[in-house]
């Protein structure tokens, strides 16, 4: 059986688990516990460990779909799970602009561990807070050639389409060379 | 009982409070990881203060302030031999070389700067002798320590602030491919520019503070700018070996193949 990986990471509650629970065809496995930090008091338990999910793709072939733990204290997971991605997604609350320093830092690190494909989403689009898409780039400052999605991680459409256009650029990349 | 123990779990704020509120009169030795300051108190106030890392003598205070040329300090430490820094201020004052004010300014720039080096050392071992003062040639101040450590406080959280951004010294700058502005309409201090001339993803920040003569606290707040105008990004170290997972993981070989292998993805995903 082969195996490739992808990863999806973003700042604490930026929507991962969600992303990955849409579509896993297994129940994404989180570790979760309680939140004991007052500032990040905004959802009940998060991710400590990481999210695993899975899509078959035919007899020999499985995506895996792993998740970062998004608090900051976890950090040091992140280089153990980007080894060996095939491209990676940063996911954005677009509600919460709080934490769009956070993303970019994640981005900036991400982007230094391995020079792999990635794009950002910018989740949670359904809100009535949610930034705009173009005001988000500004504020993000992603480079000019990666995508910045818009994205509901609980819509599978739109999960399916951040995943595909992840999936493009990686093909993209390989005719180009720089894969 | 001597007052020592480390700063991870009694901070420099702390310390101070301590020896302001008690008017202490003393040094407080604090051995960080490859660097040693001592801090001279006189009643709670600071008096002096010196690092192992740092020429804090008046001639080199005065050089780094751009008060004497390189050719005068090295006249001075040629012939001057082991003059104390009392003795040459007056030399120096008489000669027309500096005025005594240019010279307080320097000193005081110079000891405060070595107190609040110390506002980012999470860990370090700290000793304070009661009633030791300073050898007699030295030049000494009696400064209030609130408004050092009120701004140390402030320098604190900006450099955890700037910690969030930079996680990392030993991370090195490239130049951005795509601006998202015009370089032509870009001012940069004098600060920035020194730092700009070393951008190359084979310097360290760390690198570059080195060159710059920059502190940990104020290499970050440029290099920050820098990242905020959008005229540089992080880069991991061009010299720096490879990390093992660099390559993506690919379960076969050949770009045919591979290729294939990502089309087959892209097909499932659709068929979602």
């Amino acid at each position: 059986m082969q195996t490739v990986k992808m990863v999806i990471t973003g700042p604490f509650s930026s929507g991962k688990t969600e992303f990955i629970q849409s579509v896993s065809e297994i129940d994404v496995v989180a570790t979760e516990r309680k939140i004991t930090s007052e500032a990040e008091r905004i959802k009940d338990s998060t991710t400590v460990a990481m999210d695993f999910g899975r899509i078959t793709v035919d007899d020999e072939l499985v995506l895996y779909l792993f998740g970062t733990p998004g608090q900051k204290h976890f950090d040091f997971m992140w280089e153990i799970l980007s080894e060996g991605m095939l491209g990676f997604i940063v996911m954005v609350d677009s509600a919460r602009p709080e934490t769009f320093r956070e993303a970019r830092r994640i981005l900036e690190t991400f982007r230094a561990y391995a020079p792999t494909p990635y794009v950002v989403t910018a989740n949670k689009q359904d809100l009535p807070d949610a930034w705009e898409v173009e005001d988000m780039r500004i504020a993000l400052r992603p480079s000019p050639e990666i995508k910045l999605l818009p994205c509901v991680a609980t819509d599978k459409e739109s999960v399916k389409t951040a995943l595909l256009e992840l999936l493009y650029n990686i093909l993209e990349k390989m005719e180009s060379g720089e894969f | 009982m001597a007052l020592k123990g480390n700063l991870r779990d009694f901070t420099i704020t702390q310390l101070l409070n301590l020896i302001s509120l008690a008017q202490k009169t003393g040094v407080l030795e604090v051995k960080g990881p490859g660097q040693t300051v001592w801090i001279f108190f006189q009643e709670g106030k600071l008096a002096y203060a010196y690092s192992d890392k740092r020429d804090s003598s008046l001639a080199a205070t005065l050089y780094r302030n751009e008060n004497i040329t390189k050719r005068q300090l090295r006249l001075i430490q040629s012939r001057a031999g082991d003059i104390q820094d009392k003795e040459l201020g007056l030399l120096l004052i008489n000669a027309n070389y500096v005025t005594q004010e240019e010279i307080l300014i320097c000193l005081k720039d110079e000891y405060v700067g070595n107190i609040n080096n110390l506002f980012t050392w999470v860990e370090g071992i700290f000793e304070f002798q009661n009633n030791a003062h300073p050898s007699n040639g030295k030049i000494t101040f009696r400064i209030n320590l609130e408004n050092i450590i009120m701004e140390g406080s402030r320098r604190l959280r900006e450099w955890e602030q700037l910690q969030d951004e930079i996680p990392s010294l030993d991370m090195a700058l490239k130049f951005t491919d795509n601006p998202s502005i015009d370089l032509r309409n870009v001012n940069l201090s004098v600060e920035e520019w020194r730092v700009v001339s070393y951008i190359n993803p084979k310097n360290t920040i760390k690198q570059i503070a080195k060159a710059t003569k920059m502190n940990d606290l104020e290499i970050p707040r440029i290099v920050y700018g820098l990242l905020q105008a959008g005229l540089a990004q992080l880069v991991r170290p061009f010299s720096e070996k490879p990390s093992t997972y660099q390559k993506p993981s690919l379960p076969v070989g050949g770009k045919k193949e591979q290729k294939t292998l990502v089309n087959r993805l892209i097909k499932r995903i659709q068929s979602l």
